[in-house]
């Protein structure tokens, strides 16, 4: 329910205006207070810790840019993760969110003020929802006054969409994204309203910032046009469209390809292309506008007709059409389900109405239950009250303290960033999951037999192996025997000789007694039921378990110097020498 | 058909005529956008001979021609008397807009050009 406006009598106005004013700003305040402190439950809850996989993988990004100067940033080559191919980080990121952070970080405390990275990077998300309540504020006082603003600002505070992607711990993209997105929408609006070319250039860093920020930077320069269309196509053309739109359009491409993980993709992609379509129609309307005001309207019919005509000759030559028609993608049509929190302030400053008792609600409770948990500490309610599982980090811990630096740990690719960021150990998959034959490469050695699999992870120069163990303690979320198929799968994608057919029991995965040969010989197995069923291990030592069983690291038995007593020439053999002499200088394929 | 011709003739007149009765300072801009606008064409048909290798250079200049172009554009509609929207904007402040506006433009362009 928006609030009128406050009357245009002149007398009483002014003081009424000023108490209006202060008490709106009150108000932000508070819904600033709001945004921050719903997302905070899982700090409260359990600690402030960094939540899931892909928020490590950033906390590490923010890690190095606090450690090294910007342009080591931009050349940063990963070695220490998809070994041995290693990770181009500088053009393959989006540098906004640890760039932000790390800004942030650097200078709270040149104040001497000690925050640690970490504390930054948990608290990012916060900050930025109290900003972005802030911007819907003043983008919805644009649209429809200060009391619209001022609900659909408390909405966007509480709307539980934007709170599952910005909790305290959920260091993402889209914790600045949406500020960033919400911003640019503002300064758009702004620019229409007051046709002025300051608050453009604003809009084009604003959505500079959104580029650096997140892939969903395509929705603007999709939705952007989309409105100029539907402004000329209404007939509600005018200058300010102008100013509005086309200085975006050249400014806003150059920024887009400034960015490194972009570059010319900003003129080269579909996803752009309705940008540009669209700037050129402008023009064309425009040009169209200012014939009309020049001629006499007969004159104008003629003119009209001698550019319908030429445009229809353009469009009918063949080579013409076809590179016309191949380029119009006018919507974007990927959409992932995480998107759906793009509509999130687009639903807040609709329903402005919307504030009633059973919303907020529902909306802290969401915050409070379902949306801060951190996953990396998994919990279980008993008779006694909580309980908590902190094996990951156990495991992690223990990798950090108890292995070399240089070892290479392999694992399934989820745990990939956690493993980089909190054990710092060089990984082989990770959640980036850019490579899919090096996926697979793991995922056949994790389906092959302990022989076959010591082979490949030997060849990788791999030193331990982490495997996910729910069998004990009932772990809810999936442990690696659940992710197992996608192992099998995935390998046999790229590697024909692992047939699923092998592992499947009448259709199904058993890995009770009557499992499949296959499945009960394969690492997977092995790894993770050793001593649960008292199986032993060839090639691999078990090292570590953690308390409650969840995670188990296994090391790799070093070849054998000696082979004693065999003569003849082994297919799998573990000793160099003895192959070398015996079969007489064959090379072993992985040295 | 000889009223089409007549009619193009005619129509050609009277833009000519109309555009001659317009304010010299609004020529000058236009001057400058068929400038920029030219450039381009010229950087394009240079590509074409050599090629598009670096690109970024290739992109940094033909958008440095079109923005440049833009802006000016803009100035114009804002500093145009006949324009009732912007009645109350001083030139001054335009103008102002108009060079902060290439500022960055520019800051953009020679950062992308390599």
């Amino acid at each position: 329910m928006a609030e009128p406006q406050s009357p245009t009598a002149v007398r009483g106005g002014g003081l009424r205006n000023t108490i209006g004013g202060v008490l709106c700003a009150f108000a932000l305040l508070l819904i600033g207070v709001l945004a921050f402190s719903i997302r905070l439950f899982s700090v409260i809850k359990y600690e402030s810790v960094i939540h899931e996989f892909d928020p490590y993988f950033n906390y590490r990004v923010t890690q190095f840019l606090s450690k090294n100067v910007i342009y080591e940033f931009w050349n940063w080559f990963d070695d220490r993760t998809w070994y041995p191919l290693g990770r181009v980080i500088g053009g393959t990121v989006y540098p906004g969110l640890p760039l932000t952070a790390g800004t942030i970080w650097w200078f709270i405390n040149s104040l001497n003020i000690p925050l640690s990275v970490e504390t930054l990077c948990v608290f990012t998300a916060p900050i930025f929802s109290t900003n972005a309540s802030w911007v819907t504020y003043l983008l919805t006082k644009e649209l429809k006054g200060p009391g619209a603003g001022l609900m659909a600002a408390t909405i966007l505070a509480m709307v539980p969409s934007y709170i599952s992607r910005s909790v305290a711990g959920s260091y993402d993209n889209e914790a600045v994204a949406i500020f960033a997105l919400i911003f640019t929408f503002y300064l758009y609006v702004k620019t229409l309203n007051t046709g002025s070319l300051f608050y453009a250039t604003l809009n084009a860093l604003a959505y500079f910032y959104m580029v650096c920020s997140w892939g969903g930077y395509t929705f603007i320069i999709n939705v952007i046009p989309m409105h100029v269309l539907l402004c000329i196509v209404t007939g509600c053309y005018s200058s300010r469209l102008y100013i509005a739109y086309a200085p975006l359009v050249v400014l806003g491409t150059l920024l887009a390809a400034l960015v490194p993980v972009v570059g010319f993709n900003a003129v080269l992609t579909s996803e752009h292309f309705a940008s540009f379509l669209v700037f050129i129609i402008l023009h064309v309307v425009a040009l169209i506008y200012y014939i009309k005001g020049l001629v006499t309207p007969r004159l104008f019919k003629v003119a009209m007709t001698f550019v319908i005509t030429v445009g229809l000759c353009m469009l009918y030559l063949p080579k013409l059409r076809s590179t016309f028609m191949s380029r119009v993608h006018i919507i974007n049509l990927h959409f992932k389900v995480r998107l759906m929190l793009v509509l999130a302030p687009a639903a807040s400053i609709l329903s402005g109405i919307a504030l009633s008792e059973a919303f907020k609600f529902h909306c802290v409770s969401a915050a409070a239950e379902r949306y801060s948990a951190p996953s990396i500490v998994v919990t279980s309610r008993s008779h006694e009250g909580f309980y908590t599982f902190d094996d990951f980090r156990e495991a992690y811990a223990w990798l950090r303290h108890n292995t070399e630096v240089d070892d290479k740990v392999a694992s399934w690719w989820d745990y990939g960033y956690q493993t980089a960021a909190m054990a710092n150990r060089t990984v082989i998959v990770d959640n980036n999951t850019w490579n899919n034959t090096h996926i697979a490469t793991v995922g056949i050695a994790m389906s092959s037999s302990e022989k076959a699999a010591w082979e490949i992870f030997n060849s990788l120069d791999v030193k331990y192996v982490l495997v996910v163990f729910g069998g004990f303690v009932g772990y809810p979320i999936g442990d690696d025997i659940n992710k197992f198929p996608w192992m099998v799968r995935i390998g046999g994608g790229v590697f024909p000789h692992i047939k699923e057919a092998d592992y499947l029991r009448d259709g199904n995965y058993r890995v009770d007694a009557h499992g499949t040969p296959t499945m009960l010989k394969c690492l997977m197995y092995k790894l993770s039921y050793y001593r649960f069923v008292e199986t032993d291990g060839k090639g691999f030592d078990r090292v570590f378990t953690t308390h409650h069983w969840m995670v188990r690291i296994y090391k790799l038995k070093p070849q054998k110097n000696r082979v004693r007593g065999k003569l003849k020439p082994k297919l799998k053999s573990s000793s160099k020498t003895s192959s070398m002499r015996k079969v007489g200088g064959k090379k072993n394929p992985w040295q | 058909m000889p009223r089409a011709t007549t009619d193009a003739r005619l129509l050609i007149q009277s833009l000519s005529r109309a555009y001659a009765a317009t304010p010299t300072n609004l020529k000058i801009i236009d001057v400058y956008v068929f400038f920029a606008l030219a450039t381009a064409l010229i950087q394009v048909a240079y590509m074409g001979l050599v090629g598009t290798f670096p690109f970024n250079s290739f992109l940094s200049g033909v958008l440095s021609c079109i923005g440049t172009a833009v802006l000016a554009v803009c100035l114009r509609i804002q500093v145009n008397k006949d324009n009732k929207e912007f009645k109350d904007l001083p030139q001054e402040r335009a103008f102002a807009d108009f060079v902060l506006c290439n500022m960055v433009l520019h800051l953009v362009i020679m950062n992308f050009l390599g």
